[in-house]
């Protein structure tokens, strides 16, 4: 984990309330609390307060809003009273060690959590007012309006017109096949792909390389014309160009939806993200625009996992 | 140093051990496919050398003299009640003047089958104008005569137990040497039903009997398999009523199939009155037997579509059945597909529990429907394999070697179909 900022400059940053360590201008040496048992608890083990999120939960115009929402795998208690909200058109980068419940809340946004047996989830997410696991949104509706990529390229083996085609389809967004054409057209060009796929779009879509069958997931995500992109780690899987086109491509989509994407990568969230969520075992740990948290954390834990000490 | 000459000195010792067991173990592989392929060329050259020969049937030209008198005595065609059998003895005779006693006269008679008369019945039915006239016509000589020409028949054994007489052969050679015997190819194996007389007997029977009976079930296992599988892959909860129903179809795979008959003869036969040795009640219980295996081979296909591309297709607003049906389904086909047809093949070569609904009988008239009674082409076998007449082994070949040409033809389908529908994907 590459060092993204010095330890905080004396005096400027507030911190937590009773914080033994919170003395300016010191390195924070490796702190141990102590459990009841008089174990000393190493960092990853931690407790942070449930509710306790620092930093700008709310934003100004929110699209998506997440209230207390908990999930459970079985017994696991994988998300603890998360709330957030997230606006129209922003980026928004969900952070975190591995196994921190990321993945999990972006997964709750399009109900996805649904195909899982064993999961509950409990709270309230609501996209433009409306619940999303109320009975008035059919969830079949809800995730043609928030789209998701994968971390593996997954295109369908079918042709590539087909690919972007598909969502289309299903959801009778064109009249005629000329009207499909401008669609699928369209959207090869916004992500990026058209000029190199304009002549064999009837090939097959797991013929292309991999950060074209990323862009290809993309384009068939926007295909259906969705308000919020969902992105779990869309990058981890290519190589360094590809995914220098793929941020690229995110700054360009950002002009009209509003996009979630989680990743692994500090340098990728600060590129690309205007605000930041770290999440930390499951609990939101801190919430604020990307320059802040990046040179100010607030939290203590956000800090260590910025500057390497976990994850 | 003297650490990794140790470690080095251990390997090497014990690499001439190590290649000595891959060795044998090579050997005893190489071992078992030989004698595996020796069984199976043993196997086919028996087959061939037995059966080969029933594709021929030594046919006598007759000049037959279509008399109207017997004919047509009151001028129309009296084909139900006209001695045909007459005229081809008459024919017979004619061909050897000096045969005169009865008992040799009989012995002549014997040299052509008995269904000359049936087929001079038939020339005259199609074409009633050649009444008068007179004909040459290509009889089939009878299984005896048959037998005596391929050479299965020792004519230097003592009389009192060879089956032909010293005249008959006199007669025979007689024949062949004026021209009047040939073998030619045995069409009445392909289009004949069964029959008594060797010489008359054929497989059509038992072909279309098949035919009707895959249809059936194909047409039933198929979807319900299917279905079944779908179902139980991507709707049923997982609960102990499904592990139940798994555990249950995986061992239905391996009951013997003469309970499906028994289950036919209750069920289908004495409840629901479907007319026995149909090929309806017999691809009924086909059916039943060849579901297990469709089902299970269809499950293994769905299991092996990736969870990916199920994921990529409900992200993007696709309910459970267009994901199923859309995604799922057409990924799995080809696995489906090998299942039905492996299923096919063995429905195709059953024959225990055909017994039970009443298939295992001799059926003369070829099935034209689903509710004719008919036979089986593996049924058709075993009659045959125990009829007594000498000329029925080599036909029992023959059918054997007609059943593995279906089962090598389903089984390319399945290969090619796998190799087509992988290539478009």
């Amino acid at each position: 984990m590459a060092r993204m900022t010095e330890v905080n400059l004396p005096g400027d940053s507030p911190r937590r309330e009773g914080d033994p360590a919170a003395e300016p201008g010191r390195a924070r040496p490796r702190q141990g609390g102590h459990d009841g048992r008089g174990r000393v608890l190493d960092h990853l083990e931690q407790p942070v307060e449930a509710g306790a999120t620092v930093g700008h939960v709310r934003c100004r115009n929110p699209f998506v809003v997440a209230e207390d929402v908990n999930v459970f795998y079985g017994d696991n208690h994988a998300i603890k009273n998360v709330t957030l909200e997230i606006s129209k058109k922003e980026v928004i980068a969900l952070i975190g060690p591995s196994g921190c419940g990321k993945s999990t809340f972006l997964r709750c946004l399009n109900r996805m959590n649904d195909t899982i047996e064993s999961a509950r989830v409990s709270g309230r997410i609501t996209l433009d007012g409306q619940d999303i696991y109320g009975k008035e949104l059919d969830p079949v509706a809800l995730r043609a309006r928030v789209g998701m990529v994968f971390q593996k390229p997954n295109p369908f083996p079918k042709s590539i017109y087909d690919n972007v085609a598909y969502g289309p389809r299903i959801h009778g967004l064109a009249a005629d096949r000329a009207e499909l054409d401008d669609i699928v057209h369209t959207s090869l060009e916004r992500a990026g792909l058209l000029r190199e796929v304009k002549d064999r779009l009837d090939e097959p879509g797991t013929g292309l390389s991999g950060g074209q069958q990323q862009r290809l997931c993309i384009a068939r995500t926007i295909a259906v014309n969705p308000e919020v992109i969902l992105m779990d780690e869309p990058c981890s899987a290519l190589d360094p160009i590809a995914t220098a086109r793929i941020e690229d491509l995110m700054d360009e989509l950002t002009q009209d939806y509003a996009i979630v994407i989680v990743t692994h990568s500090m340098q990728q969230a600060a590129r690309v993200s205007r605000r930041v969520a770290y999440f930390h075992l499951g609990t939101l740990v801190e919430v604020d625009e990307t320059d802040r948290i990046f040179t100010n954390p607030q939290h203590k834990l956000t800090e260590d996992y910025i500057t390497g000490r976990i994850g | 140093m003297q650490r990794f000459e140790l470690t080095r000195h251990k390997v090497e010792a014990g690499l001439r051990r190590r290649h000595r067991s891959e060795m044998r173990f090579r050997i005893a592989g190489m071992l078992a496919t030989a004698v595996g392929i020796l069984f199976l060329g043993f196997f086919f050259v028996d087959l061939f050398a037995k059966g080969a020969s029933a594709f021929l049937q030594t046919f006598v030209s007759l000049d037959v003299e279509l008399s109207q008198d017997v004919i047509a005595p009151d001028g129309k065609p009296d084909l139900a009640y006209a001695d045909f059998d007459g005229l081809v003895h008459d024919a017979l005779r004619a061909d050897f003047p000096d045969v005169r006693s009865r008992s040799e006269r009989r012995d002549l008679y014997r040299l052509v089958s008995a269904g000359a008369s049936y087929q001079l019945r038939d020339i005259v039915a199609s074409n009633p104008q050649l009444i008068g006239t007179r004909q040459t016509v290509w009889v089939p000589a009878s299984s005896i005569v048959d037998m005596f020409v391929k050479g299965h028949i020792d004519p230097k054994l003592d009389p009192s137990v060879r089956p032909l007489s010293d005249a008959q052969i006199r007669w025979i050679r007689h024949l062949q040497d004026t021209g009047k015997l040939e073998r030619r190819f045995n069409k009445a194996l392909f289009l004949n039903g069964d029959s008594r007389e060797p010489e008359l007997a054929g497989i059509r029977g038992a072909v279309m009997g098949s035919f009707y009976m895959l249809l059936v079930t194909v047409a039933l296992a198929f979807p319900i398999g299917v279905a079944a599988a779908i179902y139980l892959e991507e709707f049923a909860p997982r609960s102990r009523w499904s592990d139940l129903i798994e555990v249950n179809i995986n061992n239905l795979a391996a009951v013997p199939s003469i309970v499906f008959g028994l289950l036919g003869l209750a069920v289908f036969i004495n409840w629901l009155a479907i007319p026995r040795s149909s090929p309806l009640v017999g691809g009924l219980v086909l059916s039943l037997l060849t579901l297990p295996v469709i089902i299970i081979a269809s499950r293994a296909a769905i299991q092996a579509v990736p969870p990916s591309i199920r994921e990529a297709a409900l992200a993007l607003g696709a309910s459970k059945m267009q994901m199923v049906f859309q995604h799922v389904l057409p990924l799995a086909l080809p696995g489906m597909l090998t299942g039905t047809i492996i299923g096919m093949s063995r429905a195709l070569g059953e024959s225990a529990p055909l017994l039970m609904i009443g298939m295992v009988a001799f059926i003369v008239d070829v099935p034209q429907g689903f509710t004719d009674p008919a036979t089986a082409l593996p049924v058709q076998i075993y009659l045959w394999a125990d009829s007594p007449e000498r000329a029925f082994a080599e036909r029992t070949s023959a059918g054997i070697i007609v059943l593995l040409g279906f089962l090598l033809l389903m089984n390319l389908a399945a290969v090619i179909i796998r190799k087509r529908m992988e290539r478009r994907w």
